[in-house]
Parts: C-alpha cells; structure tokens; sequence
C-alpha cells in the first residue's frame, strides 16, 4: 500500500510514474483505435493469439539473458505471427480458430517452460502474465517507440479514416472499386503486433488484448457511428487507464489486471445505459 | 466493342470448378440478368467479374475504356454485418472512395453526389439514423446508393430484392430501370425470372454448369424458361 504523497514523494518517482503514465495512455489510445476495426473486422481473437506469441518471445529473452532486449526479440517474432495470422484468418479452408489456439497456448507453454529454465522466480512469471506493478520496467526505448507508433497510428486514422471505414465495413466492395484492402490488413496487422508488445510490459500478456477488445465493445454499445465508436473508445479507455493505473500503484496491485476490472465496469455500464436507452426508443 | 466481355471463363474455388467455359459479352446500356439456383455459381462470377477472384482459365476483357473503379457494387446480403455501427451518411458516402486516390476527406463534390443518390432513392430523410437500426429494404437501398456513388457507368448488383416485400421490389426495379435508362450498363442477379424477363435486356442462365445467354425473346422461348416457369410456353 501507498499513498499519492508517498507516490510522489520523490522526484525520481515522479519521474518513473510520469513515464509509465505517457507509455500507457499512448499504447492504450493506439489499441483503443486499432480494436475498432480489429473487433469489426472479427479479428479480435488475433490480439490474443499475439499477446500469448509476445509472451513466449519475452520469455525467450530472458532465457537468452537478454531481457534488455527483449522488444527487439519480440517485436519481430510477433510482428511475423501477426501477419501468418491475417493470411490464416483470410482463407477458408484453415480452421482458422484452432490453428490460433494452437500457436497461442504452444507459445504460453513453451515460454512458460523457457521461463523454468532460466530460474526465474514465479512473480515474476505472475508479472509478464498480469502487469508488473513495478514502474522500474519501463525504459527509454518504450516511450520513444510507442511515442513513433502512436504518432503513426493517430495519422493514419486521421488522414485516412474514410478509407479505413470503407475496408472495415466492406472489404469486398472496397476492392472492388480499387482499394489496396492487403495493404491495410498487413498495416493492422503490423500495427497491432507493435502496440501488442509495447503494451505486454506493463498490462501482461493476458491483459493486454483486452485493451483491444473491451473499449470497441464499450463504445459500441451506445454509439451508432463509426466516428462515434472511434472517439468514444478513445476516450473511455484513457479514462478507464488513468484509474486504473493510480489504483494499481497506490494498492499494489497487478497494473494490469485492475485497468481490465475498470474497463470491464465500464462496459457494464455501458451496456446496461444502452438496453435502457434501447427500451426508450421502443 | 463490349464493356466487359468474358472468353472462355473458368471459375474454381482451390481447385474445384464452379463454371467452366463460360463466354458473353456485355455492352454499353445493357441490362443483363443472371438467373440460376442456388450454388450454380451466380456470386462467384460477379466476384470474377470485379476483380476479386482471379479465373482459373479463361480471360476477361474490360473495353471501352471501363476502369475498375468505375464498376459500382451491390453485395449480396450475407456478406455484410448487419450490426455495424456507421450511419446511413457515412454509408452511402464510402462509396465515392474509389476514385479519389490519396486525398484523405471528402470533397464538397462527393458530398453533393451522396446527397444527389440519397434522394433519388429517398433515403435521405434518414441520412443521420443508425445503419443496423434501418429494415432490411432500407439498408438494400442505403448500399445501393453506395454503389451508385461509385460510378454512373455499370452496377454490379447481387440479389438487389432478396428480403424485401412486393411493392419496395418493385420500386428497387423500377429504380433500377431508370438507372438503366439514363445509361447505367446493369448486370444484376435475381432469382425472380419473371421480372428479368420484364425488365432486363440480356438473360444469362447458369445451370449445371451449362447456360443459356441471348437477349430477352431468345430466352423466353428457350427450354430454360419453360423448365423453370412450370412449362408455360408463351
Ligand atoms: N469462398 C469459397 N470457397 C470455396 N467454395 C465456395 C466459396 N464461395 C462459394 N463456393 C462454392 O461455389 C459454388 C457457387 O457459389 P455462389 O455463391 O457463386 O452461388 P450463387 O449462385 O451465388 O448461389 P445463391 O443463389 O445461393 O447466392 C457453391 O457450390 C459454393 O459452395
Ligand atoms: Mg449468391
């Protein structure tokens, strides 16, 4: 247990709590954006696939005692995965869904085992999987990539949201009056393996892909718009972070274990105003 | 010379065929109607058709000067999510995306054009309400207003009245008609043989993989007609 003061007591805590904070509300707006269309497109089982790939990758890392390096080993392993994934989820005859449960629980095991072997103590096994609560982890290099990749994804979907409006609502017809739709897809695919792996560090690997899912369920079920939808689960997962985040640090508790409880009350919430406003307009 | 014409077409799924040698052509203001049961391929050669199945032998040939973004779409029912969240605005408007390259907003041209197709099928009273919240004919005209926000020059359209009620059908064809009539080259897909023999200038028949295509009269008088009509021969 903590309290704000003691929180902010130094300037070198306000310094790690700041920096977590920015990496965290970046990756949280970034996935925030991505599960829109990840959630629309029936993707969404593919973040998890690639949070479980992310974890066997860290523990990877550490059996090679290169944790320094951990997000120059995942990020290309996952970013790979991301786009088999896609290619497995486009064709028909795969079973796509068993195939993903393949890889995901085949890298939880082995990086798991990989883990073991490295003797690492099981917190910290607890941690990679829940978010540590730790603000020691989070390094330069996570606030300048995920600074790069939220840039890069608040451009894209500034500069080409009515192109990525069309492809999520309807990739045929899309194609059909000449957009590069592969393209986009291998862009998501990309985009969403890097703000995976970015995030896992301080959310877990099995929390992680709840920042994708939780906020375009949330916003969906009160906005009727795309745009609407988009600006709503922004908002309501920075929001649904900052508590999140402050109340992990002052209880000790896992980071990211209690964002997903608060996200997952606003999503009660959300549904509940939705059904009743439903009955309203009956 | 003909907008779209098909040589000699073979369309297959991994291997397994669903037409074989299949040719016609298409012209400037035809309005052809491909008629056929369930699973004899009808989708499968639209897709072709729009580039998005490559054939497994044959060609198609686009003449005129017909681009692939001037071909506007109307998908069958199933293969869109009734449940998405977009309004009838943002809808209708996407389909002006194809040929506008990179530019990222909408120019005041798209939106007049949005706005010009939202009246001629009158759904531009509804233009702010919720795409999933819309009837089925509803949302059947909202992405017909998307496909002719495409392009003026041909509309591609798979099942256009699956699910609507007898009147709303008839004006989707009457819609249709005038569409055609002021120049739209229409190929469009129905199982209501009695109304592509009204209305549509070309029929096509796929069936076993054999198929009829001629003009309307021809078709009438074929064996086709009479075996799906129940034998009346006119
Ligand atoms: N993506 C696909 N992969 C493999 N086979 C397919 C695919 N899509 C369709 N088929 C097969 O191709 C055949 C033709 O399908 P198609 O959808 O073209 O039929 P259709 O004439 O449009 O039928 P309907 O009247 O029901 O719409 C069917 O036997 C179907 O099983
Ligand atoms: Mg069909």
């Amino acid at each position: 247990m903590m309290t704000f003061r003691e929180l902010f007591a130094s300037e070198f805590m306000i310094n790690l709590v700041v920096r977590a904070l920015i990496v965290g509300l970046l990756v949280t707006l970034c996935s925030s954006l991505l599960g829109v269309s990840l959630v629309l497109k029936r993707f969404s089982m593919i973040g998890d696939g690639l949070s479980h790939v992310g974890f066997g990758a860290v523990a990877l890392a550490a059996a090679l005692n290169m944790t320094d390096m951990k997000l120059f080993i995942s990020i290309p392993i996952v970013i790979v995965t991301a786009i088999f994934l896609l290619k497995l989820g486009n064709s028909k005859k795969t079973k796509g869904d068993a195939s993903l449960a393949i890889v995901s629980t085949g890298a939880v095991a082995l990086g798991s085992l990989l883990y073991n072997m490295s003797n690492q103590r099981s917190s910290d096994i607890c941690n990679s999987l829940f978010g540590s609560a730790s603000l020691f982890t989070i390094g330069d290099i996570d606030l300048i990539l995920s600074s790069v990749l939220s840039i890069a994804i608040i451009v894209l979907f500034v500069f080409f949201y009515t192109k990525i409006f069309a492809i999520t609502f309807d990739e045929n017809f899309s194609k059909a009056t000449g957009i590069n739709t592969n393209l986009f897809n291998m862009l998501l695919a990309v985009l969403t393996a890097v703000t995976i792996v970015l995030g896992m560090n301080m959310m877990g690997s099995l929390m992680i892909s709840a920042l994708i899912v939780f906020p375009a369920m949330t916003s969906m079920k009160v906005c009727t718009t795309f745009k609407g939808v988009l600006i709503c689960s922004a908002s309501v997962s920075l929001i649904c972070f900052v508590i999140g985040f402050f109340a992990a640090c002052l209880l000790g508790w896992q980071t990211g274990a209690t964002v997903v409880a608060v996200n997952l009350v606003a999503f009660i919430g959300f549904s509940v105003v939705g059904k009743s406003r439903r009955k309203v307009l009956q | 010379m003909a907008l779209i014409s098909c040589k000699n077409l073979t369309l297959a799924y991994e291997g397994k065929s669903v037409l074989t040698d299949l040719s016609f052509d298409v012209k400037q203001g035809d309005y052809l109607c491909i008629v056929g049961e369930n699973g004899s391929g009808k989708s499968t050669l639209m897709k072709s058709l729009l580039g998005l199945l490559k054939p497994a032998s044959g060609e198609i040939v686009y003449g005129d000067g017909l681009r692939q973004n001037e071909i506007g779409y109307l998908p069958q029912q199933t293969e869109i999510q009734r449940d998405f969240p977009a309004s009838v605005w943002e809808v209708v408007i996407s389909g002006t995306l194809g040929k506008r390259g990179l530019k990222p907003f909408y120019s005041a041209k798209d939106k007049a054009l949005a706005k010009k197709n939202m009246q001629l099928l009158s759904i531009d009273k509804i233009k702010r309400q919720s795409y999933q919240n819309l009837s089925g004919g509803q949302q059947q005209r909202v992405l017909l207003a998307r496909a002719m926000c495409a392009t003026t020059s041909m509309l591609l359209l798979d099942e256009p009245v699956a699910g609507l009620d007898p009147v709303v059908t008839a004006e989707m064809y009457k819609i249709i008609k005038e569409l055609n009539d002021n120049g739209t080259t229409v190929i469009m897909i129905s199982h209501d043989i009695a109304a592509a023999a009204e209305y549509a200038s070309h029929i096509l028949h796929l069936h076993n993989k054999h198929l009829f295509y001629g003009t309307k009269e021809e078709y009438i008088f074929s064996d086709f007609y009479c075996k799906f009509c129940g034998g009346d021969k006119k």
